[in-house]
Parts: C-alpha cells; structure tokens; sequence
C-alpha cells in the first residue's frame, strides 16, 4: 500500500496533480447548489414581505 | 409543425427545461463518478507504469481528459453563443454562460496537472511555449466571458455581449490543438487519435477514454445544475419561480 501511494518517487507529483482534479470540480459541483439556495432564500423573503404589505 | 421541433421548442421553455434537467440531473452524476471511478481504478492500479517516465505519467488520467474538455466546452459554449446570437433563444444564453465557469476550471486544472507534470518530466515548471501559451490564452478567454458576462448589469445583454467575445475567441482553438505540429515544442505530439490508430498500449489506453466519457458526463451533469440555478435567478419575477419558492419552504429547497 505505501508503494502504491510513493509512484516510485513520483508520489508528490501525482497526487498533487490528482487533488487538484478533484477539489476543483468538487468547488464547481457545489457552486450551483450555493447560488440555487441564495436565490430562492432571497425570493422567499421577497414574498413573505410583499404579504405583510398586503395583510397590513 | 413536426414534433421532433414542437419538442425543441418546448424544450427552450424555462419550467419545462428546468424540470426536465432537474430529473436527469442525478442520473448524470451518478453515471460521472461510477465511470470516474472506473478510469481511475483503471489508470492508477492496473495500467503499468511507463517505461520511460515511470509512474509520473499518470498523471495523463486527469490532464488530457481536462485538457479535451477544455476544448470541447469552449466549442459547446461558442456553439450556444452563436445560438443566442442568431436566434435570440433565452435558454442558449443560459447554456453559454453557464458552461464558461466549467470550462476555466477544466482548463485550470490542465494548466496546473500539466505543470505538476512537466517538473519530473521536462525539469520545470513553466515553459512559454506554443501549447502552454495557447492554453493559457484559452483559460484568460474564460475569464473574459465570465467578467464580462458580470460587467454588465443586464442580463439578457450581457450574454450577448459574452457570446460575441466567446465566439471571437474560438480563433484560439485551433492554435491549441495544432500548436505542437506547427511550432517546436517541449509538449509531446498527440498520442490518441479519433480517427486511425492510437500510438498507446491498450491497458493504458482504456482508462483514458473511460475518463474522457466522465468528464464530459460530468460537464453536462454541471451544466445542467448551473443552467438549472441560473434560471431561477433570471426568471425569479415569473410565477413559476414563485410557486416553486412557496412550495419548498426549508433549507431543502435547494435539493428538490
């Protein structure tokens, strides 16, 4: 197992290269669900003040 | 009007395209990390290490199948652009810009593994040659597309805008895939062809195609989402937003 992640020597290099991959698309995958939650938030709240005003 | 564009048309519709991508949506992530998996598997345990540059070529796994998806979304998003451009259609905006955030960072990711791989391989970093260059300019074109994109504060219009700078700059694309036959570079030749035969061992090979299907399941998978996001943001004044915005009340709103 320890050989399998030192890659000969070459360890540092690919897994760098391999951690990057996927934080990287990790960080793009949960972009969309971030900006999906904000926006219905932000509308929620627009609703729920636009019936205040009305009730009121 | 024959069906096949009665359904094209349906699909441009907001509601319906969200819907539609908020049920493949799973299924196309599901498909990514399975088949991500199995290439993975495939490139780090079974495929033997090369007999020039070791065990640092496995480095390929995740750098060429970044690398052609950095290509082929700057295609899709140009493609969508000219769509836009020509045809007006709101979803093809949406699609265009949506896809330039997906593609800098697969371009990122190429720039930055290529790099991890070219100090054992080459002896450094950096090189400012014709393929390094031209992928560099490629990710600064992303980058544009999405300032620009965020500059203007019309939406509708700052994707026009985006989609003529996205479609000026496809000029670059060709210059990246046949920088290393027309200058003289460090990078190396194409090893995989679409077309005739592929100057790599099967075992090897294998896997790097099974990567390339997953990125680009998953650059649909987040194309979709972004779309999906992107949608209810620009329509956010129409009733079907506000529906969806009443009927889903909690924190899992941004699940359903």
């Amino acid at each position: 197992m320890a050989d399998f992640f030192a890659m000969h020597g070459y360890g540092m290099y690919v897994w760098t290269a391999y951690g990057v991959f996927f934080l990287v698309l990790l960080a793009d995958a949960l972009a969309p669900l971030r900006q999906r939650r904000r926006t219905l938030a932000e509308l929620r709240g627009r609703l729920q003040r636009e019936a205040a005003r009305k009730s009121s | 009007m024959n069906p096949l564009l009665l359904w094209f048309h349906k699909l441009g519709s907001p509601p319906y395209f969200y819907r539609l991508a908020g049920r493949f949506l799973p299924w196309l992530y599901v498909v990514a990390l399975v088949t991500g998996a199995i290439g993975f598997y495939g490139g780090l345990v079974v495929a033997p290490a090369d007999y020039q540059q070791g065990d640092s070529f496995r480095i390929i796994y995740v750098h060429v199948p970044c690398a052609w998806m950095s290509l082929f979304v700057y295609a899709f998003m140009a493609a969508n652009g000219f769509i836009a451009l020509v045809w007006r259609i709101k979803l093809s905006e949406v699609l265009a810009m949506a896809s330039a955030p997906i593609g800098a960072a697969f371009t990122f990711i190429t720039l930055v593994t290529g790099s991890v791989w070219g100090k054992p391989t080459w002896g450094t970093w950096w090189t400012w040659d014709a393929r390094l260059t031209s992928e560099l300019v490629l990710l600064f074109l992303y980058f544009g597309v999405i300032g620009l994109h965020s500059a203007i504060e019309d939406t509708r219009q700052a994707a026009r805008a985006a989609a003529f700078l996205a479609l000026v700059g496809v000029v670059n694309l060709p210059i990246v895939h046949y920088s290393v036959n027309w200058w003289n570079t460090l990078h190396q030749a194409q090893t995989v062809s679409l077309m005739g035969q592929s100057k790599m061992d099967a075992r090897m090979l294998w896997p790097l195609l099974t990567l390339a299907f997953a990125t680009h399941v998953y650059f649909f998978a987040s194309l979709l989402a972004r779309s999906r996001a992107a949608l209810l943001e620009l329509e956010s004044g129409k009733e079907w937003v506000r529906a969806l915005a009443k009927s889903t009340p909690t924190q899992e709103a941004a699940h359903g």
